[in-house]
């Protein structure tokens, strides 16, 4: 395997405010590869944007390695000492390559859309026209050639970001670095400008850093997550893995926050059905991934073991195009075959947790 | 018409259109001391408050002690009596203009006189900028004077036109004390010519033409800076 693309490795970030020490991000380590599309969720003060901004060095550690595309941009040990650093030459040469989009947009209010972009090529060694050409596609890229005139006050927030993408874009960057891009959007707009970063992930290869407070953007499109608290990353894995089994109590609730199963748990808890559960019945939740699905298994367990399967509430997500799926059931027969029915679903790697058994 | 004109305000015929006292020289003295001044005292200012963001603990090229320092020329500066301004760098003016009385004399103390006004206006103006677009911008690669001139002059644009606008306001006022130093101009009508001879319709038309100076300057300003926002 090769080198990831970008290696943070045992970043401290420390600000000292007059009497105060703030470690906002604290010996994190975080490896991104090639084509990853890696989103980091935490809440707002857990120190992400401050870990994103150490990869282009808009904020420099206080200590450990920043290292892009295999060149070292920052090294310095615990104590702060030894540093080495790229010139700022080489770093305004490299942050070319690696576009940033903001919450905010942060687009120029006194330049046209096609200046705005044209704003990132100023210093592009392409001849004029094919500068006028190259923000004439990035505009068609993001749809909005019939804006290409108009300043930001005159567009809405989903078109703005869309502007801001093909800023970042027009240095042909390796690296995205999206920071809440979609916090200050409607859900809608959210789900076309993550549609639109996928089909810049998949199309081109663009290796996307993503942080954001809502599990559901993650969810669209990421295919790794970090999950981080209070400057340190608590959780990480593939997005499969994270929302089949989360182990932290964060990574539930953000989890929860994108499926709301909990929500339904309470919801169906207090139903009739439940609350009068006949001493033969049991109410559970199945959770599971992937291929597990693929075979019926809930008329399985009539068939093999004569147990009835209530089905009261399903949720499933196709995440990475696989399913990730929560049911809530109620299941009813004997003591001994639903026993067996537990163990088989088991074997077939479905997750049971029994939330009330029946008196 | 004009018999009627002469009989009512005898003393502002008197002093006629040209000559050392006359109404149009005194117009193109104030002109020359207004514009002369909001000249260099504003390419000072711009420098002073350009550096003051720059250098702030939040700019995009921190520096306490150039920030300090010019903190504290601007504050020092400011903290100066205008009147006392023009006779204490009266050497100063002798040595940079070779005279120390007339126009070209107020020009020097007009220039320190204005220049910290500027610079504080410019200081405001500029920190209105959004520091998330100059983030936006280093994070794209732009370089230091891309920053300074693409982003922030050209972003502050119509703030900054607002705030010249007050300031070349302010200055006409200043220049009207420059009088003290024989610059001449409508200040030195209205008190000297007017005023002292008990000349009422001379210092009239003299604050006249002063309100109307500071009217235009405004009605422009205002649609200059009208005209460059898009926000």
């Amino acid at each position: 395997m090769s080198n990831p693309i970008i290696a943070l490795d045992n970043i401290n970030v420390t600000f000292h405010q007059k009497k105060r020490t703030i470690e906002a991000v604290k010996n994190v380590s975080v490896h991104v590869e090639r084509g990853d599309v890696y989103g980091i969720v935490g809440y707002s003060g857990a120190g992400k944007s401050t870990l994103v901004r150490v990869i282009n060095l808009l904020q420099e550690p206080t200590s450990g390695s920043v290292i892009v595309n295999d060149e070292t941009f920052f090294q310095a040990d615990s104590e702060g000492a030894k540093k080495t650093r790229i010139t700022n030459n080489d770093l305004r040469n490299r942050r070319r390559k690696i576009g940033m989009i903001f919450q905010h947009f942060n687009l120029l209010n006194e330049r046209t859309v096609t200046e705005n972009v044209a704003f990132a090529l100023q210093n592009s060694e392409l001849p004029a026209k094919e500068k006028a050409e190259k923000v004439r596609d990035l505009l068609a890229l993001v749809d909005l050639s019939d804006r290409a005139e108009q300043y930001p006050s005159q567009l809405s927030g989903g078109q703005k970001q869309r502007v801001a993408i093909a800023r970042a874009l027009a240095n042909d960057p390796e690296i995205l670095i999206s920071d809440e891009a979609t916090s200050a959007l409607d859900p809608k707009t959210t789900n076309q400008i993550l549609a639109l970063l996928k089909k810049l992930n998949k199309e081109f290869g663009l290796t996307i850093v993503l942080i954001t407070h809502e599990m559901q953007a993650v969810k669209e499109i990421a295919n790794k997550v970090a999950v981080m608290q209070d400057g340190e990353i608590i959780e990480r894995g593939s997005l499969l893995d994270i929302f089949a089994q989360p182990n932290e109590q964060l990574t539930k609730e953000f989890i929860e926050t994108a499926t709301n199963i909990d929500k339904a748990i309470a919801t169906i808890s207090a139903q009739p059905l439940v609350t009068n559960l006949k001493p033969n019945e049991l109410f559970v939740r199945l959770s599971y991934v992937g291929d597990t699905t693929d075979e019926p298994l809930i008329t399985g367990l009539f068939r093999d073991f004569q147990v009835t399967a209530n089905i009261l509430y399903g949720n499933i997500e196709i995440l990475q195009d696989t399913p990730v799926g929560s049911l809530l059931i109620i299941l009813a027969g004997t003591a001994e075959q639903v026993k067996s029915a537990i163990a088989t679903l088991a074997d077939h790697h479905v997750v049971i947790e029994v939330i009330k058994g029946g008196k | 018409m004009s018999k009627w004109f002469a009989d009512t305000f005898p003393n502002v015929v008197y002093q006629g259109w040209t000559g050392d006292t006359g109404w149009l020289t005194a117009i193109g003295q104030t002109f020359y001391m207004t514009f002369g001044s909001a000249l260099f005292g504003g390419i000072l200012g711009l420098i002073f408050g350009m550096g003051l963001i720059i250098t702030s603990s939040n700019g995009i090229s921190p520096n306490r002690t150039v920030f300090w320092i010019l903190d504290k020329v601007v504050s020092t500066f400011r903290a100066v009596p205008f009147i006392i301004l023009l006779a204490a760098i009266a050497p100063l003016t002798k040595l940079i203009v070779g005279t120390q009385i007339g126009s070209t004399a107020a020009l020097v103390p007009l220039s320190l006189g204005v220049f910290p006004f500027y610079a504080r206006q410019i200081q405001v103006a500029l920190a209105e900028v959004d520091s998330g677009i100059v983030e936006a911008a280093q994070a794209i690669g732009s370089s230091f004077w891309d920053i300074v001139f693409g982003v922030y002059l050209r972003e502050g644009r119509s703030e900054i036109i607002r705030v010249s606008t007050v300031t070349l306001i302010s200055l006409i006022g200043l220049t009207a004390m420059a009088g003290a130093i024989g610059a001449g101009g409508l200040g030195t009508m209205a008190l000297s010519y007017g005023y002292q001879r008990y000349a009422n319709d001379t210092t009239w038309l003299a604050t006249l033409l002063v309100l109307v100076f500071v009217l235009i300057v405004q009605v422009v300003g205002d649609i200059l800076a009208k005209k460059f926002s898009h926000k």
